[in-house]
């Protein structure tokens, strides 16, 4: 074990997979020589050459086609793409190729590659820097959509990734990367340092994808959350009081529908919470599954908090992020109904 | 509100001929066979830019193959080369008839284009990709994939490979070099460079090719496609089948200004050649010499094949509608099977005669693998595929929402 920053617990999962397996190739905007704008990728193309490890020009669609086209060939590309903001001009690349290869040959070529990017807010990084667009990935059939929220899964989630037969999209919530964030903006930055899920193991242990994590147990009502969000959950439960179980959903394709469901029926209430706009957000698909499977066990209305429907703003980050007071008051709402 | 100058307006180019209109291709400039060259395989890209601008042709007007391109093939492969254009052509008919009966929801055919990919697959060698869009069957006619298997896919029979999941003539066959078409326009072009460039970092020796029509390569993809393979050398001959048309848009509107599509390639020091796209002989000269450049090491090469799409888009489309029907018999560079054809019987190596049987012969090939195909059925009765197959292979361990779907739908 060793203590980590998420960043180190990235490129350490690269660099595991890049030793035990040389079809891995990494490449993307700036991850070469200098490592990555977030460095994740650094040290690796001094460590495993220019072959394996080298800086793309700036095109997405090129960046996903010509790995498809690796990928096809029997490589495994673990790709960047700088920010998920700039993942559009791939979109066709990702949905109508990378997704549907398996499918439309029938198995004879298949589309083993994971597409990294940076995800979510709290960084004022404006529009182009701070979207969640998870859920333009989990509408599609045939991909898988990963988001960790702390070191020690960033880095099992990733060999996971990488090991997977399908194609990953593995967002990396960037105010998460060097600690820990409840959404308590004014407070001094904590480090992932002295953190128990800083805490890394060595070597090539994988958490498999599609499991949840409970991130705080609970009695009273269960909290839905990934990425940024599960330590915002985690924050508003203790300063509520509300005995709230805190589900880090860490895969959301494939979901981990068992574990929610389990929770739900024994809290009676449900509280889900993500970042990205609200209207077709991934919120809105937990909402139908826990209705579907857990109707007769529900107490109370279910809440959303989710970013608002628009634009994510500069000025107004904090009144855009669902931080720790909008989530405490949805669990006293749905304590109260 | 004042200005010194005139109001602006818009230029729409529009093609020299409409329906109505007497077909003029008096502009195509069309050097003379022999004229052009052949560069040795490690040219500088620089020093080759007026290839661009010009076509290799092999054939001339009399029949004789002639110039530094000429002499690659012997006369057996010849003869299997006007074979192969012989079966797709007739391939094609008997499919676009199949259509017309209702037997499939849609076909595309190849007519006036079949010596592209029919000449292009002689000068790969196995373990080589193909990258192609819709219009590249001959490169499976030609490798000797099995007729029965493209018919059981265009009909989506129970022994489609496909399962029924894709559009007919949506190939896939990695055996063969052929990589699964999507029908999307565009990416694969950019994908056959990163199966190019995993062949250079794996230290294979393998390349790939790319295929692109004249429509599509205003695509970005297209632009990608260009940055990466000249960026990193990959061993990739990328191909823009230039024939004319775009479904109703001429070519015009995919060039803009420029002078051809080949000289895209100049802004990225991509060596870059026109070839007559008619000229069975001409295709496989140029496509070979690309091939065996990129196999060396030595980079991309860009290739426009000037042809001309004699039929409609596909079964959806009829181009009376938006241009002259005599314009493909005005086509100034001819039919590529009358043209192979007349070569043969220039050096006295065929015959009107045996042109006639070996018509007759694949016609009889063609229909009777169409009723083995048949038998098994079509897209309107017969064997086919599970509707439970929908489910399978969108991942590769079914997960459990969908396991709860297929249950859900009675499969």
């Amino acid at each position: 074990m060793a203590q980590m920053t998420m960043i180190e617990a990235i490129r350490e999962a690269h660099d595991v997979a890049m030793t035990a397996d040389d079809k891995v190739v990494v490449f993307g905007e700036d991850v070469g020589f200098f490592g990555g704008v977030f460095r994740c990728t650094a040290g690796l193309q001094e460590k495993y050459g220019k072959s394996r490890c080298f800086d793309a020009p700036i095109n997405e669609s090129g960046i996903v086609g010509t790995a498809i086209g690796m990928a096809a060939y029997g490589l495994k590309p673990v790709i960047e793409i700088q920010f998920a903001d700039y993942v559009y001009p791939a979109y066709d690349q990702i949905v109508s190729e990378a997704a549907r290869l398996r499918h439309r040959s029938n198995g004879d070529f298949t589309c083993p590659l994971v597409i990294r990017m940076p995800t979510g807010g709290g960084i004022f990084g404006g529009q182009t820097h701070s979207q969640s667009p998870e859920a333009i990935f989990t509408h599609v059939s045939g991909l898988k959509v990963v988001i960790p929220s702390n070191p020690r899964d960033a880095k099992g989630l990733l060999l996971a990734a990488i090991e997977d037969p399908d194609p990953v999209i593995f967002l990396e919530p960037k105010r998460l990367y060097n600690g820990p964030f409840d959404g308590h903006h004014d407070k001094p930055i904590e480090s992932w340092k002295k953190h128990p899920q800083g805490d890394v193991p060595e070597g090539n242990e994988i958490i498999p994808l599609g499991k949840a994590h409970i991130q705080r147990e609970g009695a009273d009502v269960t909290v839905l959350a990934y990425g940024t969000m599960v330590y915002v959950a985690e924050a508003a439960a203790e300063e509520t009081g509300v005995d709230a179980e805190v589900i880090d959903l860490r895969t959301l394709m494939p979901l981990d529908l068992e574990t929610i469901v389990e929770s739900v029926k024994k809290t009676g209430r449900c509280v889900i919470v993500h970042e990205a706009t609200r209207t077709s957000g991934f919120g809105a698909e937990l909402m139908s599954l826990v209705q579907e499977a857990c109707f007769y066990h529900l107490e109370a209305p279910m809440i959303r908090v989710t970013g608002w429907d628009t634009p994510y703003p500069h000025a107004q980050e904090w009144e855009y992020f669902p931080g720790p007071a909008r989530v405490g008051e949805a669990l006293r709402k749905v304590m109260e109904d | 509100m004042g200005s010194d100058t005139a109001p602006l307006s818009l230029n729409v180019p529009e093609p020299g001929c409409r329906p109505g209109d007497t077909p003029d291709f008096s502009d195509f400039e069309i050097p003379r066979a022999g004229e052009v060259g052949r560069p040795a395989v490690d040219v500088d890209p620089d020093s080759i830019r007026d290839m661009a601008f010009s076509i290799v042709r092999v054939l001339n007007k009399e029949g004789e193959a002639v110039g530094d391109w000429a002499g690659a093939l012997s006369v057996e492969e010849l003869r299997e080369g006007l074979r192969h254009m012989l079966t797709l052509r007739t391939f094609d008919a008997r499919m676009q008839n199949a259509q017309r009966q209702g037997k499939t929801s849609f076909y595309m055919q190849h007519l006036g284009e079949e010596a592209v990919s029919c000449a292009f697959a002689r000068a790969l060698q196995p373990g080589d990709m193909n990258f192609p869009t819709y219009r590249q069957a001959g490169l499976l006619i030609a490798s000797e994939y099995p007729m029965l298997t493209m018919m059981n896919q265009i009909y989506s029979n129970a022994e489609d490979p496909l399962a029924g999941r894709q559009l007919p003539i949506m190939y896939s066959s990695k055996e063969h070099g052929f990589f699964s078409i999507s029908g999307n326009l565009g990416t694969q072009f950019v994908q056959s460079v990163g199966w190019a460039m995993a062949s250079a970092i794996s230290g294979d020796t393998k390349i790939a090719t790319g295929w692109i029509g004249d429509g599509s390569t205003a695509e970005s993809d297209f632009h990608a496609a260009m940055v990466f393979a000249s960026t990193y050398k990959a061993p990739v001959v990328l191909n823009i089948v230039n024939n004319q048309w775009a479904i109703s848009t001429f070519q015009g509107i995919a060039r803009g200004g420029v002078g051809t599509f080949a000289a895209r390639g100049h802004g990225f020091g991509i060596a870059a050649i026109r070839v007559d796209g008619n000229d069975y002989l001409a295709v496989h000269a140029v496509a070979k010499w690309a091939a065996e450049r990129a196999r060396l090491g030595h980079g991309p090469t860009l290739i426009e094949h000037v042809t001309y799409r004699a039929g409609g888009h596909s079964t959806s489309d009829d181009p009376s509608a938006y241009r002259s029907k005599s314009e493909a018999a005005a086509w100034p560079l001819g039919d590529p099977i009358e043209r192979l054809k007349q070569h043969l019987i220039k050096i006295g190596e065929w015959s009107e005669d045996r042109h006639a049987q070996a018509e007759a012969e694949i016609l009889d090939t063609v229909i009777s693998v169409q009723k083995e195909a048949e038998a098994v059925g079509t897209l309107a009765g017969g064997k086919a595929p599970s509707p439970r197959d929908m489910f399978e292979g969108v991942y590769e361990t079914m997960p459990e929402h969908l396991i709860r779907q297929r249950q859900e739908a009675g499969y």
